[in-house]
């Protein structure tokens, strides 16, 4: 019996000790990639967080953008977001106990669910700003508050897409190694979007907030 | 046509952007030399094509070449990338060597705007084009070889880099031929590559190709990073691995962190751009300092990039021509991993002259002298291993060494340029231009020639020919004197780089030296293409096909040459450094395998070309703002990416009969060839059997 | 099923790491929206609140830890930390060092 240590269990889900050696270190490296890449990204994520910093003054008389800061929707997007990522954490447990698909695609759902609602409220924070003049194109402190947040919002939606066709192929190839494999990389993406959106509610909205 | 049609069909696109209308309407001799070119180019293109259908060709090329997952074949598909590119930026360069030499106190032959064309596609080419494909498809040939794995770790994504990279390349050729390219140099600077300045499609072919380029690099880097991380042959630890394998590694652990600045850089550019967004406009609070600092973030890891590699291949080349184990080996790669992370400590010295405090300054001169130190470890460490050893001078081996005192000349001038109150006197003139071109030919490009010979037998199985190869060493080398090292005493004399006319007539002998070095230049290039035609000619006297054809050391000499796709019949167990050379010493090389097992590799898949040539298109779409083509084939490059997530049937089975009669036939190859000694290397008697008399 | 107890472990984590991500949000909400200090003050709390809750989530949600299993990843991003680090502690340097300059 496999303990909760064994290297095999630890990115929730994939029991392969019944494989070949060989197989095992294409799945290490597989997830190990996606790794990499999560690395990556997240120095687009730190560069554009450094970008905003230095252009917070540059707000060439328009309001600056946290003049438009909600305290209720950032704190409910928030929400939302934490929600889907332990809904995530659900698919992952139920992949890993060989559940059957309707479980995963019951919570792959309810993540779904979660993350869209994010992204309404999201849209609708950026809809109100744009309503009182403060578009992307009015100052380069918005600029940088646009394209900072909204590369997140644009990460999200792909999560969402990605969710999509994770479901698509449930439905096609049942739970197969190569799903095993991109659900757990979808889970690294989702739980790596919450930490990037930790930064964003510190960093942006609470420290707008205060300002 | 009516204009509203007209523009939702073709964008911003009239017919005076074709460089050969305009030279029709204005026949300047810019203008005509622009016409030509692209003439040239289109009818290079059209003769390429046509070449490959006369000799019924394409069918072979898309099944066995295009859409292989091979990882030896994507690296010479990217090396020929680089072939083509080199050869444009050879020919730029020294079209820019002329100009300078006509233009003292003379217009010369380029309009202004087109010379700034040149030094920039030149610039774009010569490192994203050319050292960067050089550097992947070594690596990717190379490396998995080296490490005793059957391919890299992700081979689509291997696909999908090469075939980002050749979409980049042909976006930066098309300019050539529809429109026209940015004129803000390779990297790019606002105000320069501004909307307000320029709002022509110059800077976005640069920031479309470029971005093609960062992100194949950058997934490129990935895939080495894990290919060497996951995928070594049992006992190859962190202490056995080769030496190039180490570059390879720690290049491609800055592409992953280097290459995002660049992807945010020209996207936010792209933003102001195309939405007008206000990062680093003149106006509404946008910031050109913020460029500056992103783009070197990653623009000086990115010289790391471009020279880790060609320290691998000299390393390897040293060894394996002066028949020593490497000098110090573990200092080698400690020197290599401190290059690797002060790297990231440095950028600040590409803008001294910005403007921060002198304290700033100071500090980020003294982390670039630091960088210094590892690397004169390394020419020490090339320096001793050729010591007592029984060195041949081989074109890869003369180009080692020809870097080996240059590069000691252009550290030099590094260290006057990261001393801040000197570089406030060289920044922007000929001096710089000096310095990055004594690294970078040297330093990175010689490399890379190096290791393409040195691994060419190994590719295709008969090795190339040396006279041509010395001759190409000549012409690089003397070439390389004549037109580089007039520009320090240029620079030094007050001459600014990118300068389309000089009015100072004691430039004039220094700038003839210079243009005449550029000539011999190109003539280094076109011996290397006599090389290997000539090689290509004689290859039944240059055969080896036991693949060991100069007692080198990795595993990749213990294989066939060419090495069969799955590379190794069973998975090589380690037990040393140099593993193949301890084998060969103990009666341990060229037997066959205990078991012969089936082995699984990737079947062939065409939707990396789809989605890179896709993206090409998207791009050229935006560059012109024809819309539906950008959203079309954008489109149609996701869906390409998407498509094999839904297939299942992607490896084939190599049985194992299969394996063991082309393990037996080779095998016997080399049992009946005949071990050649050191002085018979050359000749045709070599087949591969290196063995040295102890 | 002996296969349930590490899923129990491993549900345990998760709910672990929302209710601490829950409780670290909820502070840092309410620090700012009742204003419980100066605004520098809060600021600097809010930003080890943050720190603390990233933590948690790489621990809890990402599973890394101090395992061999998971070594590999842990090297990874902490490398990739200092990296960041370098890069945005050096960008902000260069760039405020510039504007208190041209002030
Ligand atoms: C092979 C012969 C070469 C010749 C004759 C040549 C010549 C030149 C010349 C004349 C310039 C313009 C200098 C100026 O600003 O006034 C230039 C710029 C440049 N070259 Fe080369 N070059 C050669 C090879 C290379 C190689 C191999 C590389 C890179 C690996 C390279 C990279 C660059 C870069 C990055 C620039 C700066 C472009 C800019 O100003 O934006 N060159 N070169
Ligand atoms: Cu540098």
């Amino acid at each position: 019996m496999a303990g909760v240590n064994e290297p095999e269990l630890l990115h929730a889900g994939l029991n392969l000790a019944n494989h070949p050696s060989e197989k095992q270190a294409q799945v290490e490296s597989d997830v190990f990639g996606f790794w990499v890449f999560l690395m990556s990204d997240a120095i687009l994520f730190a560069l554009l967080f450094v970008v905003y910093g230095t252009m917070l003054d540059a707000t060439a008389g328009v309001p600056a953008p946290h003049t438009d800061f909600k305290f209720s929707s950032s704190f409910l997007e928030t929400l939302a977001l934490l929600s889907s990522s332990f809904a995530y954490g659900m698919v992952s447990l139920n992949l890993k106990l060989g559940a059957s698909r309707r479980w995963i695609w019951g919570w792959l759902g309810v993540t779904f669910l979660l993350g869209a609602w994010f992204l309404r409220l999201e849209i609708g924070d950026f809809t109100d700003m744009v309503a009182h003049g403060e578009t992307a194109q009015a100052s380069g402190a918005l600029s940088s508050f646009f394209v900072l947040v909204g590369t997140h919002g644009l990460h999200v939606t792909c999560g969402l897409i990605w969710i999509v066709i994770m479901a698509v192929q449930l439905a096609i190839h049942d739970i197969d190694e190569r799903v095993k494999i991109n659900l757990i990389r979808l889970g690294l993406f989702w739980h790596f979007l919450d930490v990037v959106w930790v930064a964003i509610f510190t960093i942006v909205y609470l420290r707008g907030l205060l300002a | 046509m009516d204009s509203m049609v007209w523009h939702s069909l073709f964008g911003r696109f009239v017919w005076i952007d074709l460089p050969v209308v305009k030279a029709w309407q204005d026949p300047t001799i810019s203008n005509i030399i622009a016409g030509a070119a692209a003439m040239i180019a289109v009818f290079g293109a059209l003769a390429g094509l046509g070449l490959i259908t006369w000799l019924r060709k394409w069918r072979y090329l898309w099944s066995e070449w295009f859409t292989s997952l091979d990882h030896k074949r994507i690296g010479i598909m990217y090396v020929c990338l680089a072939v083509v590119m080199i050869v444009r930026g050879v020919i730029e360069g020294v079209l820019m060597r002329v100009q300078q030499d006509l233009a003292v106190n003379a217009p010369g032959i380029l309009a202004p705007d087109h010379f700034a064309q040149f030094f920039s596609t030149h610039g774009t080419i010569m490192i994203f084009f050319v050292v960067m494909p050089l550097i992947s498809g070594l690596v990717n040939f190379a490396m998995p070889l080296q490490i005793g794995a059957r391919d890299v770790a992700f081979p689509f994504l291997n696909s999908i880099g090469l075939w980002l990279s050749v979409g980049g390349a042909v976006l930066v050729m098309v300019s050539l031929v529809i429109g026209e390219f940015s004129t803000g140099g390779w990297s790019g600077y606002p105000p320069y590559t501004e909307l307000a300045f320029n709002g022509g499609v110059g800077p976005d072919y640069w920031i479309w190709a470029v971005t093609m380029s960062s992100l194949s690099a950058m997934l490129t880097g990935l895939n080495f990073a894990v290919t060497i991380y996951k995928l070594r042959a049992p006992g190859m630890s962190w202490m056995r691995l080769p030496l190039f394998s180490w570059t390879a590694l720690c290049t491609a652990i800055l592409m992953i962190f280097a290459m995002p600045p660049l992807t945010v850089a020209t996207l936010l550019l792209a933003a102001d751009r195309y939405l007008g967004m206000h990062f680093f406009t003149n106006d509404l609070g946008g910031n050109m300092m913020n460029y500056v600092n992103l783009f070197w973030l990653f623009g000086h890891p990115e010289v790391y990039i471009l020279i880790l590699p060609a320290f691998g291949v000299y390393s390897e080349v040293v060894s394996a021509y002066s028949s020593k184990e490497l000098y110090g080996y573990v200092s080698l790669v400690i020197a290599t991993m401190a290059i690797a992370v002060l790297s990231f400590t440095v950028w600040l010295h590409h803008f001294f002259t910005m403007g921060q405090s002198a304290n700033v300054n100071a500090f980020f001169g003294i982390l670039t002298m630091l960088i210094g130190i590892p690397t004169g470890v390394k020419l020490y460490n090339w320096t001793w291993t050729m010591f007592r050893g029984r060195v041949r001078y081989t074109a890869p081996m003369l180009f080692t060494l020809a870097f080996l005192i240059t590069f000691v000349i252009g550290g030099l001038s590094g260290i006057i340029l990261a001393t801040p109150p000197l570089d406030y006197m060289m920044h922007n003139t000929l001096f710089l231009v000096a310095h990055f071109h004594n690294m970078l030919i040297p330093g990175t490009l010689f490399g890379m020639i190096a290791g393409c010979q040195y691994w060419f037998p190994k590719a295709f199985g008969f090795r190339l020919e040396e006279k041509w190869g010395k001759r190409a060493v000549f012409f690089w080398v003397v070439g390389f004197y004549m037109a580089f090292m007039p520009l320090y005493v240029l620079g030094a004399d007050g001459a600014t780089r990118r300068t389309v006319e000089f009015s100072n007539p004691a430039f004039q002998p220094w700038l003839l030296v210079a243009m005449c070095g550029g000539f011999l230049i190109l003539a280094g290039l076109a011996s290397l293409f006599v090389q290997v035609w000539v090689s290509v000619k004689k290859r039944d006297r240059l055969a080896v096909p036991v693949g060991d054809p100069w007692d080198a050391r990795g595993l990749e000499w213990s294989i066939s040459a060419p090495p069969p796709e799955y590379n190794f019949v069973s998975i090589p167990q380690v037990g040393h450094r140099d593993a193949f050379y301890w084998r060969k010493r103990n009666h341990g090389a060229y037997k066959p395998a205990d078991h012969y097992r089936d082995i699984e590799m990737p079947k062939n898949t065409g939707w990396g070309v789809i989605f890179g040539l896709g993206m090409a298109v998207c791009f050229f779409g935006l560059v012109w703002h024809i819309w539906w083509m950008a959203i079309l084939f954008g489109l149609l490059s996701i869906a390409a990416g998407l498509v094999r997530s839904f297939q299942r049937d992607l490896h084939k089975i190599i049985p194992a009969a299969e394996i063991e009669a082309a393990d037996r036939h080779w095998l016997a190859i080399a049992a009946a060839a005949t071990p050649v000694s050191r002085h018979l290397e050359e000749t045709p008697s070599n087949e591969g059997r290196a063995i040295w008399p102890e | 099923m002996n296969r349930l107890r590490p899923v129990l472990g491993d549900l345990l984590t998760y709910a672990l790491g929302y209710a601490l991500a829950l409780a670290l949000t909820f502070t840092a909400f309410a620090l700012v929206y009742f204003r419980l200090a100066a605004p520098q003050t809060i600021f600097a709390i809010i930003l080890v609140l943050g720190l603390a809750q990233i933590i948690v989530h790489m621990r809890c949600f990402l599973h890394l830890s101090l395992q061999r299993s998971a070594r590999a990843d842990l090297m990874l991003v902490l490398f990739s930390s200092l990296i960041i680090a370098l890069m945005v502690g050096g960008t902000l340097v260069v760039l405020f060092n510039l504007r208190a300059r041209m002030m």
